[in-house]
């Protein structure tokens, strides 16, 4: 499945964070990389929305919408903000 | 997440939905619509932004996100591709009709924006609907006043499917179009003629030692070799800002 970037869900972190989010510095918790979360890959067409790290391929966010609930793992990051 | 640091910037806004009303819809080509709309809580927007549009249908809601077309200043404008097998796109382009009502939420995205203070020299690389952004930066460009350079290459299948050709064919001082078609060319075709590659961009692109900020936009297969061979032949990576469409259409 294509991948399109951090930016393209802008709408959705937006929604869950509070604030635009696609500037802000993620860092991958696994390779360390830093990014601004627009240029993150996402996969929207996952049972979710998945968001992994273009340079390693770890797992950084999961977020899937049940009814009018939003629920968010960020167990793959080090840092955002 | 334990441990991250989140450290929250208060926005000023949250973003809500709201109800926008249709004002016109224009025709781009066979399958892609430009619609006007009337957003009357808008707070205005930037160049490359883009907005959720929310369909719902009984208890079934579909949202996708599409490209800001017009200037900051100008009114909202979306152009929207249709893509037949799709859920959301063949509503907008083919039923739509001035008068009716959309949901949206926006502006979104700060990323795969420009401002003039960012300056260039600017390097436009468009796939198919990718163009639309694009277009926007180069309207804000041109209604600020901005001096900086500019190339814009924009791959298209055929001469038809090229997206606000008239608009392109008389670009402002100091922006260069190119084009590329790369499924069928009208005799007497004086443009590129292939899929945008390494010695192409050779040809368009600003040399690296310019500094320049390169803008790619498109299907992501587009978006995935371009950004690539332009890292490879020198621009930093920072200086590539990419928004890729999914899915292998329109270039």
């Amino acid at each position: 499945m294509d991948a399109v970037d951090g930016n393209a869900i802008g709408g959705l972190l937006h929604e869950v964070f509070g604030s635009e989010m696609t500037t802000t510095v993620s860092i991958c918790g696994t390779c360390g990389t830093a990014r601004q979360v627009g240029e993150l890959a996402v996969y929207a067409h996952a049972p979710g929305t998945v968001v992994r790290c273009p340079s390693c391929d770890n797992v950084l966010m999961v977020f899937v919408k049940i009814h009018d609930r939003t629920c968010v793992d960020l167990m793959g990051l080090a840092a955002l903000g | 997440m334990a441990g991250t640091a989140l450290r929250g910037r208060l926005s000023p806004r949250p973003l809500l939905w709201q109800v926008a009303k249709v004002l016109a819809v224009a025709i781009e080509t066979a399958s892609v619509r430009t619609i006007m709309l009337d957003v009357p809580d808008w707070p205005g927007h930037q160049a490359g932004q883009h907005v959720d549009i929310r369909l719902t249908d009984g208890d079934y809601v579909a949202e996708r996100s599409y490209s800001i077309a017009s200037a900051p200043g100008e009114p909202v404008a979306l152009t929207v591709e249709r893509i037949d097998d799709g859920e959301v796109s063949p509503y907008l382009t083919d039923e739509l009709r001035a008068g009716d009502d959309l949901e949206l939420r926006g502006p979104i995205g700060g990323y795969f924006v420009w401002e003039p203070k960012d300056g260039g020299p600017l390097l436009l690389l468009a796939g198919g609907s990718g163009i639309v952004p694009l277009r926007s930066i180069l309207r804000h460009r041109q209604r600020t006043g901005s001096t900086v350079p500019v190339r814009l290459l924009y791959s298209s299948r055929t001469l038809d499917d090229v997206i606000y050709r008239g608009e392109l064919d008389k670009p402002a001082a100091g922006v260069e179009v190119f084009h590329t078609l790369t499924r069928h060319q009208p005799p007497g075709w004086s443009g590129y003629a292939r899929r945008v590659d390494a010695a192409l961009l050779a040809e368009v692109a600003w040399p690296a030692g310019m500094t320049p900020l390169a803008y790619v936009c498109g299907p992501t297969n587009f978006v995935e070799a371009v950004s690539q061979t332009l890292v490879q032949s020198g621009y930093p990576p920072q200086r590539v800002k990419t928004e890729r469409f999914g899915g292998t259409g329109g270039t």
